[in-house]
């Protein structure tokens, strides 16, 4: 019977109260959001912490606002609140493409956004989806609060930049002017429903006269650097947005990144699948964004 | 339906035993909870293969919720430390030597919960010595491979067995003959079952009255009771199996497993019950895998696709332990079916099995004792022979399948197939697909660029094990009992020997002898899975209940209507021969309404009515039931699919399902039947595959790893019924259980190997993962038995 | 630690180490046994509970972390003796063979219904996707969830006589 071994249990009443639990535990202490990677973890005792900083109770961390240009989300938003969330999906199409896919209906019901990013599984989709929106979180700590984009946030397998004695409390995200012309998607292809990428791919991008004014392209599961394939997005900028231009973009996406065989699928498929993928999500972005270059839109 | 007149019985009618389940009211092994009950858990080997240096178990038998520990050694002193399986081979319970695969039994601790017992294994130091293991099973053979069973006296290799069936000169002159020939290698990948409950026990040894009590998920109670004794020295009588609600079984719940012996001692050792309930893991792990055939296969026909021959060489990895559960004479199970549902002239097949440093099982999951394996490589070869010779799948298949009045066949390896209509069912399949219609949508779209695939399977299953003169397992032949009461008021309870594990034997089984004695099935209570209140018999696999517990009920059913008979002669007066059983009642020849019912007859026996000399009072009969053949159901599949080459996705779009299982009981719980095999079929082609690395490390061993299909990959299957009654079974009922999860996967890989064909690809292993789809086109296809690289 | 929490409508307070996981909570503390444990990787949905109003998966939730919270089994989805048209569909349509994941499904059922009274077959799939039913193929839980929808808001009693013919087996 996997079950997890002998922990404490604190219960955090306030953000304040989980810092200073934090603090007082130390390095030993995890924080436990919505579980649904930490407790598996500590079932197969790969995870096995001295105490637990339970923050399920901080509702105040639970949320889906637009303060003026920025959509802000709580780290405690649960992956279904995202995916219903109308003013996320009218902003960012690609959280509600990612949310659609990520685990599954009842693991979404508990499972949090901050977990997942805190999580910093080497898979996770809403890291690579961060990272093509160009995100900033929000990080609490002893000494107050500061902000690191997302694409600084992982610093490698299951490791981020939250200290101890941190916590991320919200996730930002730029709005923009609606004269710029954006659109963004999300593709994953897993082995069935419910199960892990063994590639994705999420872009965001922004078209002036058909020319590509600003882009992001995340990637996770196949080993991009930060999540993100700033090479192909530093070769589109200031491109055309057309069909030759997307594929190129694919190529070097799957050039760059280091994807390792494992059973999901060997190295030299998914780094095909990063070509075919990363060519896919820009096509569909652009088609929200009102078409591809040279094409009826 | 009018379920009190006689024949009215069967019909899809709700099941008795969902009053429970949808309450949440099932009583699953682990929901048993006896006062004073212990927790165990195994200790299980990290390591494919290693020598014990020295197991310390002291830190463990210290931890205060700890109540005893067990090791190997102790278990020797017992002599129990190895058991017999059901193949003739013997098993470590707890290892004393040797660790033989990942996951392997090295200890077993006793605590007061569960949480305690899984802490304690913490404790314990094992220390081994690392031996290079023996993964790939096409090595296994090799000089200077390692050896796997050094404890077996004289073995000296890693061959368990060579096998052969069919005459070999017969099928090599039909191969010169013929103007093509097609070949290929393909591998049907080891999976598991993994039916939704795993492996568990509460074992109770009551020290006063010496009786050993075991609630456990046992698909064959009686037959584990007999081997419990044998094993433990515990006399027969006195121990009890019960086997009560099981969660899925598949064939995973056949064997013995170590745990259960060890919870078996834990209880003999503290005087307390023990639980013991497999974590998915272990399960995955260490009990019993199926298929793991890498098979060369060669198929042999004229120029105009009529079949002339076919070969096949197999390799079959048989794990650690020679562990499969099938009729003794047959080392490869009922593989050498491998015809399938064709007129073949000629066939021969040789099957040598292997030891690796693997887990040991083999036949567990429902798969008719390997029939699921032949199906898929006649299945195969014969859409390959199709292609090359540029004729229809469907049109080769009609070419060569057995013709009706060719029944019965006995078939070139032996087999004697007792009914069925082939063209019959594949022009259904045909019709209720849209056959043209989609074959001219497969080429609208291949013009388009976009890739759908048809595939076709016919299968033809031999179910029912087994007549005496062939079969038995560890020596008991394959019979089952049953024993039949009805109450003065008359209300019936049957008793039977086999064991549901969802099939819904409660109903099926009220409804067999309901029907035999114009009773409703509420009249009649069926009881099974423990062995102090049913009849000895070999329990539910291979499909078996129907066929062979089922004619047990029927002609339990019917001695007691002849009975009923002389007493209702008795009761209006006049010879039992001038009585007709008609309409569920025995009625006065020309006076029909003159009747008695059995409710009134059965009170009548139990009542002070004079009987005649020689008839016994009371209504109740027993009887006992041995096959005179197997059954032959057969069927015919089509799965269409649609792939992306792009990423290698497959979307199976839609699965047709023709089946003929003869007469059907409860129609609504034999397409429900048919609907599980449909889903076993799409998630072995597609996704279940347990596979190992180089140095046996199982990549297989959860869910997340160990994919089934999700409500996503299933489509809402079509269904089609054609009855062709099997002449010798009482009722003409053939077994049902494993016919889709046998006929389903070639019909789901032919589809997509139908889809890849503007791609050269003519054939890919299961399973066809995107990434394995995707290598199959860029022609560098994916050894599905072991790990990527 | 000590936890206070409300099950099907029953308030239970115990003291339990914090690491104990809701499913061993409810079927070893409290004897609710209907809901299942399935696997170790949060897959396969047998354990399938409410808390609050969202079905989770108990085997994912430690107990310590619903306290002052309510919890929903299948034990508690009939009312007053009067069964669920979710259970009632699900013998209707043949929605189960072992009954192992059938407390799980029948909860996820219940709550999308709540949620949406009419949904599609393929809203029914997506909803039980995270849950794995090694018997029906799906096929017939979908029929049954679509049953329930359409028999929702009726008392219901069609279908299954409701008689309890559970044969207690071995049950202590
Ligand atoms: C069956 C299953 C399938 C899944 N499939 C997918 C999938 O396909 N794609 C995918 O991307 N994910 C998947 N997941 C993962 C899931 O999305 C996330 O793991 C989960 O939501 C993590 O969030 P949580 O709230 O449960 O985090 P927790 O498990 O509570 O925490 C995860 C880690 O983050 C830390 N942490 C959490 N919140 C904070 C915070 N605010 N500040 C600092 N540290 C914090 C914790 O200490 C812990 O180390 C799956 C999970 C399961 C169980
Ligand atoms: S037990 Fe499998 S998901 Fe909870
Ligand atoms: S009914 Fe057996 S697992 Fe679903």
């Amino acid at each position: 019977m996997q079950v997890p071994a002998q922990v404490e249990y604190e219960k955090a009443t306030s953000v304040q109260h989980a810092l200073a639990l934090l603090a007082r535990y130390g390095p030993e202490a995890k924080v436990l959001a919505g579980g649904h990677s930490l407790i598996p973890m500590m079932k197969l005792r790969l995870a096995q912490p001295e105490v637990l900083v339970d923050i399920n109770g901080l509702t105040d961390l639970c949320f889906i606002d637009r303060v003026a240009d920025e959509l802000r989300i709580g780290t405690l938003t649960r992956h279904a609140q995202l995916l219903e969330s109308e003013l996320a999906g009218e902003h960012f199409a690609i959280l509600h493409d990612a949310e659609r896919v990520i685990a599954d209906p009842i693991v979404r019901n508990w499972g949090t956004v901050g977990g997942s990013l805190c999580q910093a599984d080497p898979s996770e989709d809403l890291s690579a989806a961060f990272a093509a929106m160009k995100g900033t979180m929000v990080i609490e700590g002893p000494g107050g609060s500061r902000e690191v984009s997302a694409r600084a946030f992982h610093t490698g397998p299951y490791e981020t930049v939250v200290g101890p004695s941190e916590l991320l409390t919200e996730i930002r995200l730029p709005i923009r002017p609606g004269h710029q012309r954006g659109g963004s998607a999300y593709l994953k292809v897993a082995r069935r429903a419910g199960d892990w990428p063994v590639g994705a791919a999420g872009a965001a991008v922004w078209l002036t006269d058909g020319i590509v004014a600003d882009v992001g392209i995340g990637l996770t599961a196949v080993g991009a650097r930060h999540f993100v394939a700033a090479e192909a997005e530093e070769f589109l900028l200031g491109r055309p947005a057309d069909e030759e231009n997307l594929a190129r973009a694919g190529e070097i996406a799957a050039e760059h990144c280091r994807p390792v065989t494992d059973q999901r699928g060997p190295a030299d498929y998914k780094r095909h699948l990063v070509r075919e993928l990363t060519a896919r999500v820009l096509r569909a972005a652009l088609s929200r964004a009102g078409g591809l270059a040279g094409r009826p839109s | 339906m009018d379920a009190t007149s006689g024949g009215g019985a069967y019909g899809p009618i709700p099941r008795k035993e969902d009053a429970r389940f949808i309450r949440g009211q099932g009583t699953f092994v682990d929901d048993i909870c006896l006062p004073g009950m212990l927790y165990g858990a195994v200790l299980r080997s990290p390591l494919a293969h290693a020598r014990i240096v020295s197991v310390d178990a002291a830190a463990a038998a210290a931890h205060p919720k700890v109540m005893a520990v067990l090791t190997g050694e102790d278990l020797a002193e017992r002599a129990l430390a190895w058991m017999p399986t059901l193949s003739g081979d013997v098993q470590a319970v707890l290892a004393t030597d040797k660790v033989r695969f990942q996951g392997q039994e090295v200890a077993f601790v006793v605590a007061t919960d569960r949480y305690a017992a899984r802490d304690a294994l913490e404790l314990i130091a094992v220390d081994y010595e690392p031996l290079p293991p023996l993964i790939d099973a096409r090595t296994a053979l090799d000089p200077g491979a390692p050896l796997v069973r050094d404890d077996l006296p004289g073995q000296n290799g890693n061959k368990v067995f060579d096998w052969a069936a069919g005459d070999r000169e017969a099928t090599d002159a039909a191969f010169s003959a013929a103007d093509v020939v097609v070949s290929c290698d393909m591998v049907y990948p080891r999976s598991h079952p993994a039916p939704l409950e795993t492996c568990g026990i509460v074992a109770d040894m009551n020290p006063v009255s010496g009786k050993l009590t075991l609630w456990v998920t046992s698909q064959a109670p009686h037959a584990h009771r007999t081997l419990y004794a044998m094993v433990t020295g515990v006399p027969e009588h006195k121990i009890r199996i019960v086997s009560p609600d099981l969660g899925g079984g598949f064939g995973a719940k056949v064997p013995l497993y170590p745990g259960y012996l060890c919870a078996i001692v834990g209880s003999m050792v503290t005087g307390r019950p023990v639980k013991w309930m497999e974590d998915r893991s272990e399960n995955l792990m260490s009990t019993a895998f199926a298929r793991d055939y890498h098979m060369h296969g060669e198929i042999a026909a004229t120029a105009d696709g009529k079949i002339l021959g076919l070969r096949a060489r197999v390799l079959a990895d048989h794990g650690a332990f020679n562990a499969t559960a099938q009729p003794t004479r047959f080392p490869a199970g009922f593989f050498h079916i491998f015809t399938g549902s064709y007129d073949v002239p000629a066939a021969f097949c040789e099957v040598t099995g292997v030891f690796t440093n693997k887990a040991p099982g083999g036949v567990a999951y429902s798969c008719s004792f390997r029939v699921t394996e032949a199906v898929y490589l006649v299945e195969r070869l014969t859409d390959m022979l199709a292609r090359q010779l540029a004729i229809d799948p469907a049109e080769l298949r009609m070419r060569n399948l057995l013709k009706p009045e060719q029944f019965p066949y006995t078939c070139a390896t032996g087999w004697q197939y007792d009914s069925g209509d082939y063209p019959r069912a594949l022009r259904l399949a045909l019709d209720i697909a849209g056959y043209a219609e989609l074959r001219r949508e497969q080429a609208q779209r291949r013009a388009r660029g976009e890739y759908m695939g048809i595939g076709l399977s016919f299968f033809t299953e031999g179910v029912g094990a087994g007549p005496r003169s062939q079969m038995d397992i560890l020596g008991l032949a394959m019979a089952d009992g049953a024993d039949l009461r009805v109450h003065p008021t008359g209300k019936a309870v049957l008793g039977i020997s086999v064991q549901t594990q969802g099939q819904g034997h409660e109903t099926t089984f009220a409804q067999i002898v309901a029907h035999e004695l114009g009773l409703s099935p509420d009249d009649v209570e069926v009881v099974h899975g423990d062995t102090d209140r049913t009849p000895f018999g070999l329990g539910t696999y291979g499909s078996r209940s129907t066929p062979v517990s089922g004619a047990a009920a029927v002609v339990a059913a019917r001695k007691v209507r002849e009975r009923a008979r002389l007493v209702a002669a008795a009761m209006l007066e006049v010879a039992a021969d001038d009585l007709e059983w008609l309409d569920g009642k025995w009625r006065v020849r020309g006076d029909p309404d003159q009747a008695r019912g059995i409710a009134e007859i059965a009170m009548a026996a139990h009542s002070t009515l004079d009987l005649p000399d020689g008839v016994e009072a009371h209504l109740d009969a027993s009887a006992v039931y041995t096959p005179p053949n197997l059954t032959y159901p057969f069927g015919a599949y089509i799965c269409v699919t649609d792939v992306d080459p792009g990423t290698g996705e497959v979307k199976v779009r839609r699965f047709i399902a023709v089946d003929d299982c003869g007469v059907r009981i409860n129609p609504m719980i034999v397409e429900g039947q048919v609907h599980r095999g449909i889903a076993d079929g799409i998630g072995i082609a597609l996704m279940q595959a347990i596979v190992f690395d180089e140095s046996g490390n199982c990549l297989g061993g959860s869910f997340m790893d160990y994919l089934l299909p999700t409500s996503m990959e299933c489509p809402s299957p079509e269904l089609g019924a054609t009855v062709t009654p099997s002449p010798h079974h009482p009722i003409g009922a053939k077994g049902i259980g494993e016919s889709a999860t046998v006929g389903s996967p070639a019909a789901v890989v032919n589809s997509v190997v139908d889809a890849l064909a503007p791609f050269g690809v003519v054939h890919a292993d299961m399973p066809l993962t995107p990434a394995a789809v995707w290598r199959a086109i860029q022609g560098r296809p994916i050894r599905p038995d072991l790990a990527l690289s | 630690m000590k936890l206070t929490l409300t099950v099907n409508g029953t308030e239970y307070a115990r003291t339990i180490e914090p690491r104990l996981l809701l499913i061993h909570f409810l079927r070893d503390e409290l004897g609710l046994t209907g809901s299942h444990w399935g696997c170790d990787t949060s897959n396969c949905g047998a354990c399938v509970v409410w808390l609050d109003e969202t079905p989770v998966k108990s085997c994912t939730v430690l107990a310590a972390m619903t306290d002052g919270r309510r919890v929903t089994t299948v034990e508690g989805l009939a009312r007053n003796g009067v069964l669920d048209p979710v259970q009632e569909g699900f013998s209707a349509c043949h929605g189960l063979q072992c009954g192992f994941c059938t407390p799980g499904m029948m909860m996820t059922a219940r709550w999308l219904l709540d949620r949406n009274p009419n949904p599609t077959a393929a809203e029914v799939r997506e909803a039980i996707s995270g849950q794995i039913c090694r018997c029906t193929g799906y096929e017939n839980i979908v029929r049954s969830v679509l049953w329930a929808a359409g028999n929702d808001g009726n008392d219901g009693n069609e279908g299954n006589d409701g008689n309890d013919g559970s044969d207690d087996d071995g049950r202590d």
